[in-house]
């Protein structure tokens, strides 16, 4: 899957990450294989179970993945890798969590959050230009200075994610990953958090992988789609593609359920209910269009195309 | 037209907390007809699950104070009823589904026993025609296996499945209204789009009332009747879902509306947003609680608390901007452009 132009920078071959016994593994993640360009959004969508979070949390290496290879920037991410070399990965790689809640040490302040990675990573090493550092993080997500001080429990929900991005910020990645950042947020403050992603991205040249499930929001954010399914990739393509000419059923199905604020067209709604058909050995990524791939068989694939 | 089940009046909830007194719910009116669905949508912190559960008196008294109004259910209010009073009321005549279906079931006890406890709780019936009764209702919300699934404990269910559950639960004892907090929140698309078909049909069959709370506007779109948009404890605009989606007229309203991307959305466009954050309650401001947020703020909106406007017969907004002697202020871009689209389309739909 090329796309011709843009660098790669991250390749994703063959992915595999089972869990449980090896004799009756659960598949969560049963060989993917998808590249995201420097500078783009990927959003990866499917129900929950799918595998999504697996798949970015086995990029990010929180898993010691099955099978497969993950390639970033270069450089083979589950390869062996001396402390150093660790670091230096850590540092172009960062993750954003879903719940802003959990994810923030309620016993640390906001300036100790975002500054921890400078101990680890031995920079900012000076008072003051660590002071300095931290406040121009939390200016770049919105916040100020005063908020440094504080602790989790006095921020809302939509600051606290934000303290989230500017954590994930701390070290100038090259690329994050967003698992879910905006399902635990009110409507409104989801429309903030996700216009500052955007502005981040432009600001810092920022290439993000975007896990949701909220297709709208998704469709919104990403250059590119994947969809997901059963620990499969099922679609994947320009978002536009994905959105106003699928061609796998499940995308349709999936698409057929996002509920949209129009009355009138909602009365009409018709949705498509999905069955799964089992495909066999032969089931593999067949090309449907510019940068659009389709999962399947070569029959199955080319009556989908059919009724496209 | 049909007959009112339900009205509130000038109801008032206030919390007793350590920082003070917080005004949850300031002064909420509404009807609801027989077979109607009223969906009340607003942020969290609204007051919106706040007035769902005083509707039930499942506000803790202490901290919870009922300080003012009336809840006339079938022109009964509720709110002097003990709560010996209360529990023949709840769970038979009005019955509550819950955002979580995992903790609102009991995980130690078999399904089928807690369809039946209501049944038996409530009707004056036999062991084995409450079994035939909750093997009817799984059927009803589309269990497979209903015979063998009675026989299971929560854990084997999946998410939507159990919801299922919840809503056959809420359904045992035939009740007249029904109120959803937030039921499909926790659930993916697909399965949400299932059970909302499955609330349709159901209200289709039975007469049922619904009140249904969320923050999902096109959520709201797919299964209302009648829409109340909810602001720091207060209605601030409330209508049928036409007059709410096509011609809102409260600035928070057109917020809510534009901080939704649309698929059709330009990417390259940043999304409306509300500025800032919902106001404390312990003290809520002076005037137009609103105001703060608002970008089309008067001067009087600091000083004076707007009162309900009239906009057609069945359409209500709380802003001074419909004031006659107010500026007109159009309907921001974004939000005008997208309601022009959708009426294009069904203009486009009805050649």
């Amino acid at each position: 899957m090329t796309k011709t132009g843009a660098k790669k920078i991250l390749e994703i071959k063959n992915l595999q990450q089972h869990f449980g016994s090896p004799s009756n593994p659960i598949k969560a993640v049963d060989g993917i294989s998808f590249d995201v360009y420097e500078g783009e959004t990927l959003g990866l969508v499917g129900e929950s179970g799918c595998g999504k979070s697996t798949t970015g949390r086995s990029i990010i290496r929180l898993y010691d993945i099955t099978g497969g290879e993950i390639v970033f920037d270069g450089e083979n991410v589950h390869g062996k890798k001396s402390k150093n070399e660790l670091k230096k990965f850590n540092r172009q790689m960062q993750m954003i969590f879903q719940d802003p809640y959990a994810s923030l040490n309620p016993r640390m302040t906001a300036g100790e959050i975002i500054g921890e990675a400078f101990d680890i990573h031995g920079l900012y090493k000076d008072k003051k230009e660590r002071r300095a550092k931290i406040q121009e993080l939390l200016e770049a997500v919105g916040l100020n200075k005063e908020h440094a001080n504080r602790y989790a429990h006095e921020f809302s929900g939509g600051q606290r994610q934000r303290i989230g991005i500017a954590r994930a910020l701390s070290l100038d990645p090259k690329f994050i990953i967003a698992d879910e950042p905006i399902s635990a947020l009110d409507v409104s403050i989801q429309a903030q958090v996700v216009n500052l992603l955007k502005q981040l991205q432009k600001e810092r040249g920022l290439t993000y992988l975007f896990i949701a499930h909220d297709l709208s929001m998704v469709k919104y954010i990403s250059d590119r789609i994947a969809v997901m399914y059963r620990g499969k990739i099922m679609e994947i393509g320009k978002a536009d593609d994905i959105y106003n000419h699928p061609v796998h059923p499940y995308t349709k199905s999936l698409l057929s359920a996002i509920p949209l604020p129009d009355p009138m067209s909602e009365k009409r709604r018709q949705r498509i209910q999905y069955k799964h058909t089992e495909v066999d050995e032969s089931a593999t990524y067949h090309e449907v269009g510019d940068q659009h791939y389709v999962y399947g068989t070569a029959d199955l694939v080319k009556t989908w195309v059919a009724n496209r | 037209m049909s007959k009112t089940i339900l009205e509130v009046k000038d109801l008032r909830i206030n919390f007793k907390t350590y920082a003070g007194l917080v005004h949850a719910v300031r002064g909420v009116n509404f009807d609801l007809k027989e077979g109607e669905t009223l969906a009340i949508v607003g942020e969290s912190g609204s007051g919106k699950s706040v007035t769902s559960n005083a509707l039930m008196k499942l506000i803790p008294q202490p901290p919870g104070i009922y300080e003012s109004g009336q809840i006339l259910f079938n022109g009964r209010d509720l709110v002097p009823l003990t709560d010996k009073e209360m529990s023949k009321v709840r769970g038979n005549e009005i019955a509550m589904i819950f955002q979580d279906p995992m903790t609102s079931l009991n995980p130690t006890m078999k399904v089928g026993r807690q369809i039946t406890e209501v049944i038996l709780q409530h009707k004056k019936v036999s062991k084995d025609e409450a079994k035939k009764r909750a093997i009817e209702l799984l059927t009803q919300v589309g269990i497979p296996f209903p015979e063998k699934r009675y026989n299971q404990y929560p854990h084997e269910f999946s998410g939507g499945m159990r919801q299922r559950v919840v809503i056959a639960i809420a359904l045992a004892a035939d009740p007249k209204l029904l109120i959803a907090d937030e039921p499909t929140t926790a659930l993916d698309v697909t399965i949400q789009a299932q059970i909302l078909e499955l609330m349709k049909e159901i209200q289709k069959n039975s007469q049922t009332s619904i009140i249904f709370i969320t923050h999902d506007l096109g959520v709201v779109a797919n299964i209302a009747d009648r829409v109340a948009v909810m602001y720091a404890g207060q209605i601030v605009e409330y209508g049928t879902v036409n007059d709410i989606f096509y011609n809102p007229k409260h600035p928070y309203t057109w917020g809510l509306l534009g901080s939704m991307p649309d698929l059709d959305n330009d990417t390259d466009e940043l999304l409306r947003t509300i500025p800032g954050s919902p106001p404390d309650l312990t003290n809520p401001p002076k005037g137009d609680a609103f105001a703060a947020r608002n970008e089309y703020a008067m001067a009087i909106d600091y000083e004076q608390e707007p009162p309900m406007f009239q906009v057609s017969e069945t359409h209500f907004a709380k802003t001074w901007l419909l004031h006659p002697d107010a500026p007109k202020i159009p309907l921001p871009d974004a939000v005008a452009k997208r309601i022009e689209g959708y009426l294009a389309k069904e203009a486009q739909e009805n050649d």
